[in-house]
């Protein structure tokens, strides 16, 4: 059994399966899925083309949070990227709408790494400006107003479909399978791991820690664009005030329940993705089962605890405790 | 400790820039604008304080701004719904609060986790808690709401000193004698210095923690019921996003975030200058409101890179005498 079942993920899986086996009783259209206009349409789809922003800030959460860091700020680079590209959307062609939200996320990125990377702050206080001052800077750039725009070419972006599947799903596919192998296929992967793991000794042994700081908040930051990028495309508009807001925090929590440590080191970029599919599962279940939408946040705050509580090292000690009674009774 | 401490330099700060808007809105340098820039910014001032206690001891506490928010809805709901007296809710809440905030402290310490993490669920349960209550804003029409919310002390010029403001002031006061002059305060700080250090010195960690978070949330319930008394009404929506603003308020007033340093006093400077901020917009009339989250953002990271620098001339010249030294 152990044999076919990954050792890694295997809470994850679960838990996914049993929030969607629970989506099934209140909804029984829950698994449907139609063709129509060649596009898939159902339940499930919709789980994944919500869950795409999520999903894309937890790829760049979750390299992060491996070098022992936190980024605050991807809502608020969210907001900026999304008013950048939907400012520009009708007045210029998709590539270089693209070109300027993804380079404004990569700026937004560069600062947050130099400040703790080079400046030597701590991650959460480094990015917590950017995610005081982000909303602000969009508002600037949006003139305070919901800027709409009717360029087919972003419209496409967050509305259309490649295969059957939505192009926000594409695109999150895409980059998780970039990420994979840029991280995975190199020793990247392993070099954040060392520099979260321990820094000070990563950097004696020769590891380019500061560099490795710098390129995983960079990575966050494009992420992050791509993922204001769509935001802003699915709704055909930026709300500078509302769009990403508090996704910083469902990123992180996806992450966590990815099962990467806080205290950085290993990390799973799949399960990270897989953490952000089990928190939309559940938020489109509570929806679908009649709850008021308030109800996601009580439901989030328990399974955070949960979470929390089985990673605790003080928690899994206790259970071995216990174990270890029990044998020496029986 | 070389050169200017931090909390002279957020006071310089402060100075400055209300003489600058004196200077262009001579208006302002009135007690009436003080009076309701106290007034406006007496929940955060209040919130503010027991966040100083969080961040010294080398904690975070995201769910001050949903404490705040819940308490609201539950004293509203209490007194025009339920039909408790005013004074019973608000010993109730004031209860209630403590008993979250000792909750939240308690699983930092038994499980030994991130207090970023834990009080990010605390911050989810108490706004969940809040929206479950009402999502609707409910009014308060409570015979003690009009006679706080009339009471004020009059300062000269024809300023208002307002109930709420005076709460602020006195939980202040009270806050920095609790921080600096008792045995609960000296333990906040070795806390921060160094929890293995402190906790080999004979301070009782555990209890600390609870203590402190405690503490935080018990002002977060305080600051509600100011918050209420502010606006006359309970709502779930209350209050978002004021832990983010009473961070910035405790940090611009010089106290380190990673603990082991800092002052009550910086944080209600920290305080007056976000409301500054938010005066001169006020009075500008030309400048949108999200110039505050900006200037706000400017003022953290001049802070930050301040303490950033004062750490790094604090280490040097030690490097310098030990080389001469040899």
């Amino acid at each position: 059994m152990t044999a076919l079942l990954p050792r890694r993920g295997l809470a994850q899986i679960l838990a996914l399966i049993v929030i969607l086996a629970v989506d099934r009783l209140v909804s029984p259209q829950f698994f449907d899925l139609r063709l129509q206009d060649g596009r898939l349409f159902g339940s499930l789809i919709d789980v994944l083309n919500r869950g795409t922003p999520v999903a894309l800030l937890s790829l760049g959460m979750v390299l992060v949070i491996a070098t022992r860091g936190i980024d605050l700020s991807v809502g608020a680079v969210m907001a900026i990227c999304g008013a950048i590209a939907a400012s520009l959307a009708d007045s210029h062609g998709l590539p270089i709408v693209l070109a300027a939200a993804l380079g404004a996320g990569l700026v937004c990125g560069l600062w947050n790494g130099f400040l703790v990377a080079v400046l030597g702050m701590q991650p959460i206080v480094a990015t917590l400006i950017l995610m005081v001052a982000g909303r602000g800077i969009a508002q600037l750039i949006t003139e305070g107003r919901i800027v709409t725009f009717s360029s087919p070419d972003l419209v496409w972006l967050g509305n259309g479909s490649v295969l059957g599947l939505p192009v926000p799903v594409v695109i999150a596919l895409g980059m998780l399978l970039l990420t994979g192998a840029v991280v995975r296929g190199s020793a990247l992967g392993l070099l954040i791991e060392a520099t979260g793991g321990n820094a000070r000794a990563s950097e004696l042994a020769g590891v380019g820690t500061r560099a490795m700081i710098l390129s995983v908040y960079v990575w966050c930051g494009v992420c992050a664009a791509l993922a204001g990028v769509i935001a802003a495309a699915d709704i055909m508009g930026a709300d500078a005030n509302n769009s990403g807001l508090w996704l910083e925090l469902d990123a992180i929590l996806a992450v966590v329940i990815g099962g990467t440590s806080l205290f950085g080191g290993r990390f799973s970029l799949v399960l990270a993705v897989l953490g952000a599919l089990i928190i939309q599962t559940m938020n489109t279940g509570i929806l679908l089962s009649g709850y008021p939408p308030e109800f996601n946040l009580l439901v989030k705050a328990v399974v955070v605890l949960a979470v929390l509580l089985l990673q605790s090292p003080k928690f899994s000690g206790l259970a071995g405790i216990a174990a270890r009674l029990r044998r020496t009774k029986a | 400790m070389k050169g200017l401490p931090p909390v002279l330099i957020t006071a310089i700060v402060l100075v400055a820039g209300f003489a600058l808007c004196a200077m262009q809105f001579p208006n302002i340098a009135s007690t009436r604008v003080v009076g309701n820039l106290l007034t406006d910014n007496a929940f955060l001032g209040i919130v503010a304080t027991g966040m100083t206690f969080v961040i010294i001891s080398g904690g975070i506490d995201l769910s001050v701004g949903s404490v705040i928010g819940f308490t609201t809805v539950f004293v509203a709901l209490a007194i025009e719904r339920w039909g408790v007296p005013p004074l019973v809710a608000f010993v109730a809440i004031l209860a209630l609060s403590a008993a979250f905030g000792a909750a939240m402290g308690a699983v930092i310490h038994v499980f030994d986790l991130p207090p970023f993490i834990v009080t990010l669920a605390g911050m989810f349960l108490a706004r969940g808690a809040s929206f479950l209550l009402s999502t609707e804003s409910v009014p308060i029409t409570a015979p003690i709401y009009s006679t706080v919310s009339d009471f004020a002390l009059r300062m000269p010029g024809g300023g208002r000193l307002t109930a709420i403001a005076i709460i602020m002031l006195v939980i202040v006061i009270g806050g920095a004698l609790l921080l600096h002059l008792t045995r609960f305060g000296a333990n906040v700080y070795a806390l921060g210095g160094s929890r293995t250090t402190a906790s080999l010195m004979g301070v009782a960690v555990g209890k600390m923690t609870i203590k402190i978070y405690m503490l935080s949330s018990l002002l977060a319930g305080i600051a509600g019921i100011v918050f209420s008394f502010y606006t006359s009404a309970g709502y779930s929506l209350s209050a978002v996003g004021v832990e983010l603003d009473s961070i910035a308020a405790v940090v611009i007033g010089g106290t380190l975030l990673t603990g082991g340093q800092g002052s009550v006093i910086g944080t209600f400077l920290g305080v007056l200058i976000q409301g500054l901020i938010q005066t001169y917009i006020n009075f500008d009339g030309t400048l949108s409101s999200w110039w505050t989250k900006i200037a706000t953002g400017v003022l953290l990271f001049a802070f930050i890179a301040l303490q950033q620098g004062l750490v790094a001339l604090a280490r040097r010249p030690v490097a310098k005498r030990v080389g001469a030294a040899s």
